[in-house]
């Protein structure tokens, strides 16, 4: 989230969409209900009526999958009717950038696509630059090249009547989405986004998010309290471990996985590290050597050096479009290529779309290591549904884990919130910590390679001092080492820092070797003053609900991001009501600032706001991201319609389309004549594989099942409650139907579309007669850019069973 | 003891009703014996408190622990009424928080093992399961190693070897994980939140 949760209650409008937060973040609409308590209005925009949807002022519903035609239409109308924000467009997003010559957008398709490779040479969405590499711009937003006119230009075809063809949504319900949401582009008004997997389980999931981005930033709804993008993350500590890289692409931090290409530490930073000829922009991403050699120095310590490129070296390399994510991973141990696996603390025998081909995976491996605090479908997959165990031959290995309250160390919420929690008892039996598990398989892995073997030096060097004077495994050691401190005695400024201390906060992080860091943007975490995360203070003196004395949040306990576009150039808040920041006597008070330069009136040390661009502006024009600069309708890989409406581009046409014989796909096939779709519910948790094993929960929620309309319950002879079989072109399971309002069939033009909905917390391990998971069903394509598979939106089948 | 929430409802509901509970027939042994162990846990000097953040989804609701230092036991979880974001209040699954301590008997509490082929766990020691996955961690890379890509580049990387999870790890074990992984040289390094 750019914001956080109790920030909710500072909202005017509340638009939940690829959400169903009263159901899945409940503590969320405490929130909610205080916005809505001062007036604020809340709207719910889903293909089924949900428990938000019952809390909403304003519900629309629409075919899963078309959100970026929905969205594209609330773009047309903001700007048609002149309902956005124009100082903060003009002066904080890159409206005015003038877009080079080459850009051009045609029938579905961007400049530069090529179909061979299904690729974009984004060269030609660069920006026009003076000979100085600074962007040409037109703050009259006249220029036809100008992003605004173009983002307009994009927009005019995403007409109500076109979008609601697409999306099924009547178009009185648009208009009234469309309305409310747009009241928000004032400077006294702001409103909030909160979403989740139903915009990003896509293979548009990115540019669902992006379309929204351009929202907010049209409505000035950056930066200020109330405002912002949050997504609303699915697991406790989910926040935490993508700040700290369990990701192929990233390293702690969001930096760069390295390239093969990059051979040397030296083109690794040269090509990761952004420039900015502009002196009015902050870059902050130009710190990247300092957090890059920092976190080296945390890995290696000592043995990292100067000399050795500070182990460098002894960081793998990707090949240069080598793509590593899930479903990959899984394909490649489908094709017998990956031989030992670790499912730490996770269950893909249900999570993952297209279950059944993990499933058969992990059948080929010759280990797999199963760590866990309860029995599930993975570590248990080979005397599964389908499975023979004696032609089995993977080994496994079953590891009791502690539960959350069995140990000690922080989680990061979605607010960012990094939150100490305590050890209440040890775990029962011989269940261990996660963390002493891997303290003492990597000693004993380390105790191995003494002896020798492949390529030993990143093994024997890695810093391991992370266990007690009894040797039990330490959070606090890590913690500190993920906060960082010196590694020699340094003077910065005025200031001694002796080497051990540990390093206040991130701007005194060096690129030099003396510094180590584990997670540059955690840096504050656990300083001089102590764990900042275990704070419990409940001071609040903005009254706008920050806290900044409970926990700690990153970057340096600021809690809310852009927070310096929620001034105008002079630095006094667009809404006195709700100052987030304001510039009095010469320094910002409110929040940390988010950069602690002064307002952009002062001409010689002002900056522009959005620090973390190279540019400094907020992107209505998105010049990076694999499938276009702005978003663009395309149906999901499977799809009930037989065209695209808004262009010759059928679906997203720099998808990964898998071609093996488990991923099958059909898309307008007789056989699969349903959109399917899949959620959660609130008395489980993702796979159920915590949920499924506590009774309190299983007597609330205990089994399988698929929500149908009344119409499609007439089409196929489905009384409420019968048992049915819902099957895709990957899978089929048997469930109990529920025959409910809360899904209607969609209208779009001549067509009726139903679609049927499923939750996906169940598998065949617990309880017996459960049912089995949704995602046996779910299709293995993913986002060009973050490969999240398409589980939102597939086509199924329903009949009696 | 056991009692279930059910026998719990059952029973406060013939309360509520102003009934006189015996003449219903039900005995009122067990929960004479309940309402005693609780009256004793009240009485405990060994009980102590300690705060949590719920496990689940990502709001971070906070919790309290009350725990018998004595018996070593959990004997209560419920929402802080502290903390800023839930004011004590928790929906179904944090609310429940208390099935994922020792009192539910389902949690795995063995080290397990399956053997190539076989259709049975065998129950092994912590030492000969880590030392057993480090030598096979050890023959699977060195096996598998690669140093140089097609093109003579140095890459450093394992293919061989995957590693999913996890979002339910603290930071302090996630960051711990990826160091030790990149080590070992695995680029298939991913968890919940690539999907």
């Amino acid at each position: 989230m750019t914001n956080h949760w109790i920030d909710i209650k500072n909202s005017d409008v509340i638009l939940v969409m690829g959400s169903n937060a009263a159901s899945n973040h409940p503590i969320s609409m405490k929130w909610v209900q205080k916005a809505k308590d001062h007036g604020a209005k809340l709207i719910s925009v889903d293909p089924r009526f949900t428990q938000t949807s019952a809390k909403a002022d304003i519900y629309a519903p629409l075919r899963s999958g078309t959100d970026i035609a929905f969205l594209g239409g609330m773009i047309k109308y903001i700007l048609d009717n002149n309902k956005y924000f124009a100082d903060y467009v003009v002066n904080y997003t890159n409206a005015a950038f003038i877009v080079g010559d080459k850009f051009d957008f045609s029938d579905g398709l961007f400049a530069g696509y090529n179909a061979e490779k299904r690729a974009y040479d984004k060269a030609l969405w660069a920006y026009k630059k003076d000979d100085k590499g600074i962007v040409a711009k037109d703050p009259s937003l006249k220029d036809p090249k100008s992003v605004f006119q173009l983002l307009k230009k994009h927009y005019d075809r995403y007409t109500p009547e076109k979008v609601s063809e697409i999306t099924g949504t009547p178009v009185p319900d648009l208009m009234k989405v469309y309305e409310a949401y747009a009241t928000t582009g004032v400077k006294d008004k702001a409103g909030t986004i909160l979403y989740a997997m139903g915009w990003t389980q896509h293979t548009i999931g990115v540019q669902n998010i992006r379309a929204m981005s351009i929202i907010q930033l049209l409505c000035g709804n950056m930066g200020i309290a109330g405002g912002g993008v949050n997504a609303l993350r699915g697991e406790s500590n989910v926040q935490g471990s993508t700040d700290q890289a369990l990701l192929f692409h990233i390293l702690p931090g969001y930096l760069k996985a390295p390239v093969a290409t990059q051979q040397t530490l030296e083109e690794y930073i040269a090509q990761s590290t952004p420039k900015s000829a502009d002196p009015r922009s902050v870059n902050w991403w130009s710190n990247y050597p300092k957090y890059t050699v920092s976190l080296l120095k945390s890995f290696w310590g000592d043995k990292a050096t100067k000399e050795n490129g500070f182990g460098y070296a002894w960081l793998p390399k990707l090949d240069p479009g080598q793509n590593c994510s899930w479903l990959n991973l899984f394909d490649a141990m489908y094709d017998g290529k990956v031989k030992g696996f670790f499912s730490w603390g996770q269950n893909p025998a249900c999570s993952g779309a297209n279950a059944n081909k993990t499933r058969k995976a992990m059948a080929k491996l010759d280990w797999l290591v199963n760590v866990n605090i309860f029995d599930n479908e993975t570590g248990s997959f080979w005397k599964g549904p389908g499975m023979d165990p004696k032609k089995i031959k993977t080994e496994v290995f079953m590891l009791p884990a502690a539960a959350s309250i069995e140990k000690e160390g922080s989680i990061s919420n979605s607010g960012r919130w990094a939150q100490w929690r305590y050890k209440a008892v040890d775990a029962p039996g011989k269940a261990e910590p996660d963390g002493d598990i891997m303290y003492e398989l990597m000693v004993k892995i380390k105790g191995l390679y003494k002896a020798g073997g492949k390529f030993p030096d990143p093994i024997m060097n890695l810093k391991w001092d992370y266990a007690d004077e009894k040797g039990h495994f330490d959070a606090h050691r890590v913690a500190k080492a993920i906060n960082g401190s010196f590694t020699q005695d340094v003077k910065i400024g005025d200031k001694q820092y002796k080497k051990g201390d540990q390093v206040p906060a991130f701007p005194l992080l060096q690129a030099d070797g003396s510094t180590s860091c584990g997670n540059w943007i955690y840096c504050q975490s656990y300083n001089a003053d102590g764990n900042n995360m275990a704070r419990r203070k409940k001071d609040d003196p903005t009254g706008l609900g920050l806290f900044p004395g409970w926990s700690w949040a990153w970057p340096v306990n600021r809690r809310i991001l852009y927070n310096r576009a929620s001034v105008d150039l002079t630095g006094q808040p667009w809404n006195p009501a709700r100052p987030v920041v304001k510039w009095a006597d010469g320094k910002w008070v409110g929040d940390i600032p988010d950069g602690p330069a002064p307002p952009m009136a002062d001409e010689k040390a002002g900056k522009y706001p959005f620090i973390m661009t190279a540019e400094g502006f907020g992107r209505l024009f998105g010049p990076g991201l694999n499938d276009g600069p702005f978003p663009e309708h395309y149906e999901p890989l499977e799809c009930p319609v037989p065209k695209n409406l808004l262009s010759g581009q059928f679906v997203n046409p720099t998808i990964k389309i898998f071609k093996g014989e488990m991923d099958k796909h059909f898309t307008c096939d007789p056989r699969f004549p349903f959109v399917g779709t899949t959620y959660r519910v609130t008395e489980h948790w993702q796979t159920g594989i915590m949920t499924r094993w506590q009774s309190w929960l299983i007597e609330a929620q205990p089994q399988m099942f698929v929500e149908i309309s009344h119409e499609l319950a007439k089409l196929r002879g489905i009384k409420d409650g019968d048992k049915v079989k819902v099957s895709s072109a990957r899978g089929e399971l048997d469930c109990v139907a529920m025959v409910t309002t809360r899904f209607r069939p969609f209208q779009l033009g001549k067509l009726t579309v139903h679609e049927v909905g499923m939750p996906w917390c169940f598998g065949w391990i617990t309880p017996k007669d459960g049912g089995e998971s949704s995602n046996l069903l779910t299709p293995n394509v993913g986002d060009p850019n973050t490969m999240i598979p398409e589980s939102k939106a597939f086509m199924v089948n329903v009949t009696k069973a | 003891m056991t009692m279930t929430r059910r026998d719990f409802l059952k029973i406060s509901g013939a309360v509520g009703a102003g009934l006189a509970v015996s003449s219903l027939g039900i005995d009122m042994g067990p929960v004479k014996a309940y309402a005693d162990e609780l009256k004793k846990i009240d009485k405990m000097k060994t009980a102590k408190q300690s705060t949590t953040i719920c496990p689940y989804c990502a709001v971070g609701c906070g919790l309290i622990c009350s725990t018998d230092t004595k018996a070593k036991r959990i004997i209560n979880i419920e929402g802080d009424p502290d903390h800023p974001i839930n004011e004590g209040a928790l929906c179904a699954k944090g609310a429940a928080l208390f099935q994922t301590t020792a009192d539910n008997t389902n949690r795995s509490t063995k080290v397990l093992y399956r053997a190539p082929n076989s259709d049975k766990w065998q129950e092994k020691s912590w030492d000969w399961a880590l030392t057993e996955i480090a030598k096979r961690v050890k023959a699977t890379r060195d096996a598998n190693f690669i140093e140089k890509n097609a093109k003579g580049q140095v890459v450093n990387r394992l293919e061989a070897i995957a590693h999913v999870g996890s979002a339910a790890l603290d930071n302090e074990e996630c960051w711990p994980l990826v160091a030790m992984m990149r080590a070992l040289g695995l680029v298939y390094i991913e968890h919940q939140a690539r999907i």
